[in-house]
């Protein structure tokens, strides 16, 4: 009697070019090579954690969950900007090497990690909660029925990677601009029934708000939620011409 | 004494005119009015009739000797060039980091943008194909000859 044996899965060798710095020694960005040996099932972040724990690891990049839900690990891969933990290698041109680097128009510290502080600072100032003075009426809840939910849905989904910022070109030129993802997370704030606040469109009126949108679409594009970047950010123009969200 | 802040973080705008936003309205409905007035303009001027080879100096004379076109070629003139310039205005914003150049090419463009559209209403509104007084070689064959 004999058993099946699975046969062997077959594996295939992928270059890697990985834009490199260390702000130690370099004093401008280099490329380097790596040849990894993957699976078909495998992703751009496995590539990455095979380079960094079997062949150099002084590699240096963010991940937390490697799950698509944390938002750690948003990098150029091959000139586009996506999560390394939701990017197949399959799914790219393996006969050519798969270029990899940090996120456009943030600092960049070492490898593929970038100084998000300016990214979380605009995020802070569109004011991403809740501000509602009055009271609830009758009870202690402030009753949303499931249209006015749905409303800003598409804007909930965000994971503050900054795929979406960093791919945009005016946030690469202009250093002031707010940029897709807090423009997202006031949206999400505008347009939610129970929030009573007008300050995030003033705030986004500004001259470095929404009006420095010039709707190339590559926040859409970039976005590995699939959010409507762009759309958002248009609803959030017509809600400031308008005087009011929600 | 209170130590509540009546507005934590209020927005830096307070009042004033909007330009960015007015700007970017200009850029909306101008852009839908020059659809009408361009494609109007190169229909009249290109198509209806003998088309292109109906034009010559008594064609843009002719057109000129009614207020209809001198409006619609008026308003052509002035949507387009600040509809232009306010483009130029942005691309300046884009490149030009350094507050000094960036000073200087927005001058240079408010001072061009405004010779022309004074050159340009000037024209509109004062055309006149047979000046008096001019050599009657220079004139045109359709001017009454003196």
């Amino acid at each position: 009697m004999s058993i099946a044996t699975p046969s062997a899965v077959e594996t295939f060798t992928v270059t890697l070019i990985i834009r490199r710095f260390d702000p130690e020694i370099d004093t401008e960005p280099r490329w380097q090579d790596f040849d990894v040996e993957m699976l078909p099932t495998d992703r751009v972040l496995d590539a990455l954690h095979k380079i960094k724990w079997e062949q150099d690891g002084s590699l240096t990049f963010r991940r937390s969950c490697a799950h698509g839900i944390c938002g750690s690990d948003a990098m150029r891969i091959n000139g586009r900007n996506r999560l390394a933990c939701k990017t197949l290698i399959k799914d790219l041109d393996i006969t050519q090497p798969i270029y990899v680097e940090a996120i456009k128009g943030l600092p960049l510290e070492k490898d593929l990690v970038v100084d998000m502080e300016p990214f979380f600072q605009s995020y802070r100032e569109v004011q991403p909660f809740l501000i509602a003075n009055s009271k609830p009426k009758e009870g202690k809840e402030r009753a949303q029925s499931p249209e006015q939910r749905a409303r800003y849905d598409d804007t909930t989904k965000c994971i503050l990677c900054a795929a979406c910022t960093s791919s945009c070109p005016v946030f690469w030129t202009d250093g002031q601009y707010f940029g897709p993802a807090a423009i997202v997370n006031a949206h999400r704030f505008i347009f939610d029934s129970r929030d009573e606040s007008n300050v995030r469109l003033d705030v986004l009126a500004d001259r470095e708000g929404v009006w420095r949108c010039r709707t190339t679409f590559n926040c859409s594009e970039a976005c590995p939620r699939g959010i409507q970047v762009t759309q958002a950010i248009a609803e959030v123009k017509q809600a400031i011409l308008r005087g009011r969200g929600a | 004494m209170s130590v509540t802040i009546d507005s934590p973080r209020a927005p830096r705008r307070t009042g004033g005119v909007n330009w960015e936003k007015w700007g970017w309205l200009y850029m909306r409905v101008s852009g839908a009015l020059l659809v009408v007035l361009i494609f109007g303009h190169l229909i009249v001027n290109l198509v209806v009739g003998e088309g292109v080879k109906a034009i010559d100096f008594a064609f843009v004379a002719g057109k000129y000797a009614s207020p209809f076109w001198m409006i619609w070629d008026f308003a052509m003139l002035w949507l387009a060039l600040i509809h232009g310039a306010n483009g130029m205005r942005t691309l300046v914003n884009d490149y030009a980091a350094n507050p000094t150049v960036n000073k200087v090419l927005k001058f240079a463009l408010a001072g061009s943008t405004a010779v022309l559209l004074l050159l340009g209403t000037l024209v509109i509104f004062t055309f006149d194909p047979c000046p008096a007084g001019a050599s009657a070689d220079l004139l045109p064959s359709f001017c009454p000859v003196p």
